[in-house]
């Protein structure tokens, strides 16, 4: 689930799993209400803004965990997955934000659920963390566990999924696999600097979606940047600076719905 | 409505989850373990009674009440009953306030753990530090101030306390529910403090000032003073009217506790 902050991602977790009540139509998780605690067996979970006494060991506070679910894995297996097996006897309060992300990975896998529910999972993580956490949600995936995670990274959701549903402001405005995402958005963004204030109409018919143009600066997403310079440079804008870089999923989209709304 | 009717799942009966009872234990290892690792509560729950029995008590051991009681079982019980109950708010006012300032409630209710069995833990863990207060306090009494009371009074004591305890584990959810972490300590020792005074938990009620003396009968530690001071025949009312008092309280505080949950539940969840 990819969207910009505030899309309402973690609205819609917490709907999935019964933390908010719905104000029209219901969720179900198996055909069960998500607070049900056959369905709950079934599920693992990492929140945003959760915590955990500080007290507890690793170890410990795993068992603990292992002890909500019918058939967990073995603690050290979940603590191994998790990345965290040379401080599985360290108290809770002395581990890094990194560490502290793995750790709750390792309570959302330890009771061996069906479905993995993680909200924004590699928040805090650093680079050899991530490439832990994305290695053992590849090996969860390939077991046959669907995990639902929510990212505003594009290149997060490229990676790690199969299907990708786009949020903004609470409604669905894409759901597709990555490589017919990408088709549909724009993947490259031009920054420019233009000498003088540049008018709207320098860009009229150009296969772009402006995100962007104040005085002399413009930001603007296209699939063909070469093509749209090109005509730029043949309508006599004078470029003074330039930068085409690889537009992230949140800027394309914001682009599309803005055009859509502008539409509208 | 009958298009829904596949999305129900009838076949998921079957489906297997933890024993409670595997929970319950696993949970309240976790709370004792936890409280025990935190000296700011676990020391001082232990030693506070002890050293105001120290103060308070020990120099009046010796003596005996107008109706024939030894004063030093009475204040034995006096501190018995202070000590369960500062547990009672401490533990709850404090513990809930803390968990809810880091949000561990979140992921709590994310678990298959039913809340029910996470309260129930709370309150094990609760009563298992009653409990070790009560043998410490009465421990002390006996060999250091020699004090000298049967076995079964004692243990008469204990059972009393601890079963009556109810309303201060509302009291301690009430604090807990409405004070932030950083507020519910300040807030947990301005209530219980005073109340445990001016209930006659320190000083006998017959020597606290006028006008306390007037307000302690409608005090919760003043009846549950009252359990404790039975147990060595020294109770001022009837049973009855004592637990009817209690009772009381109880609904008033959970009362309290229940709404400050609620207004928190649609803040926190929509």
């Amino acid at each position: 689930m990819l969207g910009p902050n505030g899309a309402g991602k973690t609205t819609s977790i917490g709907l999935m799993l019964g933390l908010r009540q719905p104000t029209a139509g219901r969720a179900r998780l198996f055909g069960l209400p998500p607070t049900d605690r056959r369905a709950r067996s079934r599920c693992g979970v990492m929140l945003q803004e959760s915590g955990t006494t500080s007290v507890l060991t690793v170890r410990e506070i795993v068992d603990l965990f292992r002890a909500y679910y019918p058939a967990p894995l073995p603690a050290e297996r979940a603590i191994a997955m998790a990345g965290l097996a040379e401080q599985a006897r360290a108290r809770i309060g002395t581990l890094s934000g990194g560490q502290r992300q793995r750790l709750y990975f390792a309570l959302a896998i330890c009771g061996d659920p069906d479905v993995l529910f993680l909200d924004e999972p590699t928040v805090g993580m650093d680079v050899e963390a991530r490439r832990a956490f994305v290695s053992s949600v590849q090996a969860l995936a390939a077991a046959g566990k669907t995990i639902v995670f929510t990212t505003h990274y594009l290149r997060e959701a490229e990676e790690l999924a199969r299907r990708i549903v786009v949020i903004d402001r609470g409604r669905v405005i894409a759901d597709a696999s990555p490589q017919e995402l990408k088709g549909a958005v724009p993947g490259k963004k031009i920054t420019l600097v233009t000498a003088r204030p540049l008018a709207r109409e320098a860009l009229a018919g150009l296969p772009v979606s402006v995100l962007d143009v104040t005085g002399t600066r413009a930001s603007l997403l296209s699939n063909e940047p070469a093509a749209v310079l090109r005509e730029l440079f043949r309508r006599g804008v004078d470029v003074a600076d330039l930068e085409v870089t690889g537009a992230d999923l949140e800027e394309a989209f914001l682009a599309l719905t803005r055009r859509g709304e502008a539409g509208a | 409505m009958s298009g829904d009717a596949r999305t129900e799942a009838p076949a998921a009966t079957r489906w297997p989850v933890a024993p409670l009872g595997r929970m319950l234990l696993a949970q309240s290892c976790s709370e004792i373990r936890t409280r025990w690792r935190i000296p700011a509560f676990s020391v001082t729950i232990v030693a506070l009674p002890v050293l105001f029995f120290t103060f308070f008590g020990l120099p009046y051991v010796g003596q005996t009440l107008p109706n024939g009681t030894n004063l030093g079982a009475y204040l034995v019980a006096s501190f018995a009953a202070y000590s369960v109950g500062s547990v009672m708010v401490f533990g709850f006012g404090i513990g809930v306030a803390t968990e809810r300032g880091l949000k561990v409630d979140v992921l709590m209710r994310a678990t298959p753990l039913p809340p029910l069995i996470a309260i129930l833990a709370k309150v094990i863990n609760a009563l298992a530090y009653a409990l070790l207060s009560l043998v410490v306090l009465i421990v002390y009494a006996v060999i250091v101030g020699g004090v000298r009371q049967d076995l079964a009074v004692w243990l008469d004591m204990v059972v009393r306390l601890l079963a009556g305890s109810v309303p201060f584990i509302a009291l301690g959810f009430a604090i807990g529910y409405t004070c932030g972490p950083n507020v519910a300590p300040a807030a947990a020792n301005l209530v219980y403090l005073p109340l445990s005074f001016a209930s006659g938990l320190f000083l006998p009620v017959s020597q606290l000032p006028g006008f306390v003396r007037a307000v302690a009968p409608y005090l919760p530690a003043y009846h549950y003073g009252q359990l404790a001071w039975s147990a060595v025949g020294a109770a001022s009312e009837p049973m009855a009217v004592a637990l009817a008092w209690l009772a009381g309280y109880t609904a008033v505080f959970l009362a309290i506790a229940f709404r400050a949950y609620r207004r928190e539940e649609s803040r926190k969840f929509g």
